[in-house]
């Protein structure tokens, strides 16, 4: 079975009068028919760039440098022209923002904007496309979508509006959706929900999602697979909950450890990775990792590892090429 | 420190914070008249303006070009209630028939003005780099003449009239509405609906009028019509150059200059046209002063503080 999405070195740069910043710096994706895919890492990795080059939606001074490669269903979408881009975008992927507070054009009633959408792709007329926004409001489980259709965003919760984010988003049954950090802006129990929300929709609707977030606990929930992004680059990608249980890269066990618990106190405080990410405008010489990482040798300063495993299971680390004896004891 | 927390101005419960997404959503226009007094004064006066200028056929009491040379120059009776010209015209006809001109004409060139001006920014803000730069360095060049000045270099390759008059405001506005709604795209296309709006395949046109433009109305419709004032007073001042309306036709700024030699001897050939000028200036600015407190909330809470 062909994948949905296959994404290989992937490269988006931004040029500029600093430099060439490597924001993404080769990343290689896949994602199945149907399947839940964790993009995880912390800010300012490339996470967001990578979907947005997905989407063809990078704007200058950023490019998708030749070379890279983006199919989907087959597809090249590099080097796409824009008028076929703007009908695979909402027609066959869509994606969903961070910020539903700012996501909803405020000058429309929410119902007017999902009969939109609808209407974007779709040859129906008028009352079709309001009589289909209603239904979708009703699919994201949003109260008596009659009534609600004529309220304007500032008149709903940060949930419901990201419900209606939602609504737009598969208005037109994607195969894809991309949900760039969906829940971070709302608190936790409507983080749940919404996540519950995704979870049903793709089932019902067979599409693969694209998750991406820092927030390690939303993909342990959701996805079937994660890959974890570390500046520009996927450095551990596998199944869930394998990758978790037994993660390869020093990073990824790291990010695991930082997550915060309760119980947490001054003689046992937060886990954190010392360190800052690097600049995208000078990447570390070698594994980019290395300036962080406890485990470090000199292979780590001086060539990147590739990613290669088995099982699925991906890793580019040199721990894990030179062997599980040298794992845990650090290196002189 | 409870003087300090004392002293803090409080929010009152009906004032949302001034967040341009939770403002509250735009309101009705009966609820606008209904609440500003400036509205409904200024909106009385522009409306009635324009109902005296339409239906001038039917209430000016006799033609505004009719030379009558046995009554010239007569003061203010119950037969000319406004008295008569040098040519014996009847004034009230010619003040109403004025009306039509100045209120017509001015509403049309504010309209080109703004919609070309629009057009322009709209698509200078959202394309940008070099586009932009060409378009907005020669909005520059047209906005380095003063307004009169350039209807007058209009009028000097064109020759005096109303529809030169026209084309001298109508072009002379761009630059205004071009500038303000360029810093309106370039502000609005990064907010996040609008780039959700291309996440679903929306095209560079539909961003543009769909979400761009009504996004940018408010500041658009005030700026058109505090122009409206002073494009009426320019237009007069045309008028009183002999560059605009040509005689007979009867316009308030040709009135004045055609009256302005006989000011102590028939002041009301003066006062009449004078003071329409002034009434609609000041019927569109307080209208615009309304609209702007009601439609910019920014401006609105500063005012009520």
């Amino acid at each position: 079975m062909t994948p949905c999405l296959k994404v290989r070195g992937l490269r988006t740069y931004f040029h500029s009068g600093w430099g060439v910043a490597r924001a993404v710096d080769g990343v290689d994706l896949e994602l199945g028919r149907g399947r839940t895919l964790g993009l995880i890492g912390e800010s300012g990795c490339g996470k967001s760039l990578t979907a947005l080059s997905i989407m063809g939606l990078v704007d200058p001074p950023g490019r998708v440098e030749s070379g890279s490669s983006i199919e989907f269903e087959g597809r090249q979408l590099v080097g796409l022209p824009e008028a076929e881009m703007e009908h695979v975008r909402g027609n066959e992927i869509a994606m969903i923002f961070q910020e539903p507070m700012s996501s909803l054009n405020p000058v429309y009633p929410i119902g007017y904007q999902v009969a939109e959408a609808v209407r974007a792709h779709e040859d129906v007329n008028r009352d079709l496309a309001r009589a289909r926004a209603i239904e979708l409001l009703r699919m994201v489980h949003i109260p008596s979508p009659e009534q609600r259709a004529s309220d304007f965003p500032h008149q709903l919760s940060g949930g419901m509006r990201q419900r209606v984010m939602i609504a737009i988003a598969i208005a037109c049954r994607p195969h894809l959706l991309i949900a760039d950090e969906p829940t971070t802006a709302l608190d936790v129990t409507v983080q749940a929900q919404v996540l519950s929300l995704l979870a049903e929709l793709k089932e019902k609707l067979d599409m693969a999602l694209l998750l991406i977030t820092h927030d390690l606990g939303v993909v342990a929930q959701l996805a079937d697979e994660v890959a974890v992004m570390y500046a520009g680059r996927i450095v551990e990608r596998g199944p869930l909950p394998a990758t978790f249980a037994e993660p390869k890269h020093p990073y990824t066990e790291a990010l695991l450890k930082s997550i915060p618990a309760l119980g947490l106190t001054k003689e046992h405080p937060l886990q954190v990775i010392a360190g800052n990410v690097p600049s995208p405008l000078s990447w570390p010489e070698g594994c980019r990792f290395s300036p962080r990482c406890e485990h470090v040798f000199d292979l780590c300063r001086n060539a990147y590892p590739d990613l290669a495993g088995t099982n699925g299971q991906a890793v580019a680390c040199w721990l894990d090429r030179v062997g599980g004896s040298t794992r845990r004891s650090s290196s002189p | 420190m409870t003087v300090a927390r004392a002293s803090r101005p409080e929010t009152a419960p009906d004032h949302p914070p001034d967040d341009p997404v939770s403002r509250p959503s735009p309101r009705r226009l009966p609820s606008l008249v209904r609440d500003s007094a400036s509205i409904r004064i200024g909106l009385s006066i522009v409306v009635g303006l324009f109902l005296l200028g339409i239906l001038a056929p039917l209430l000016a009491p006799v033609s505004p070009v009719e030379i009558d040379l046995n009554q010239t120059l007569e003061p203010p009776s119950r037969n000319h209630l406004l008295g008569t010209d040098e040519l014996g015209r009847d004034q009230l006809s010619r003040i109403l028939y004025g009306t039509r001109t100045s209120m017509v004409l001015g509403l049309v060139a504010v309209v080109v003005a703004a919609t070309l001006g629009a057009a322009i920014g709209l698509l200078s803000g959202y394309i940008s780099g070099l586009f932009d730069g060409i378009v907005m360095r020669t909005m520059d060049f047209i906005l380095a003449f003063p307004a009169l000045l350039l209807a007058l270099l209009v009028i000097a390759v064109l020759g005096p009239g109303l529809t030169q008059v026209l084309i001298a405001f109508g072009i002379g506005g761009i630059p205004f509405y071009a500038r303000l709604m360029r810093t309106m795209a370039l502000s609005i296309r990064e907010r996040e609906f609008v780039q959700a709006a291309r996440a679903l395949g929306a095209s560079p046109f539909r961003i543009i009028v769909r979400h761009i433009l009504p996004n940018s109305v408010a500041p658009l419709i005030i700026t058109t019509t505090l122009a409206m004032g002073l494009v009426i007073v320019g237009m007069a001042a045309l008028g009183f150059l002999g560059l605009g309306a040509q005689p007979p036709t009867p316009e308030w700024g040709a009135m004045l200059s055609g009256s302005q030699a006989r000011f102590f001897s028939a002041p009301w050939l003066l006062i009449s046209p004078g003071a329409m000028i002034l009434l609609a200036v000041t019927g569109y600015t307080l209208l615009g002063d309304g609209l702007r407190d009601a439609l910019d909330p920014r401006l609105r809470q500063v005012v009520r503080l």
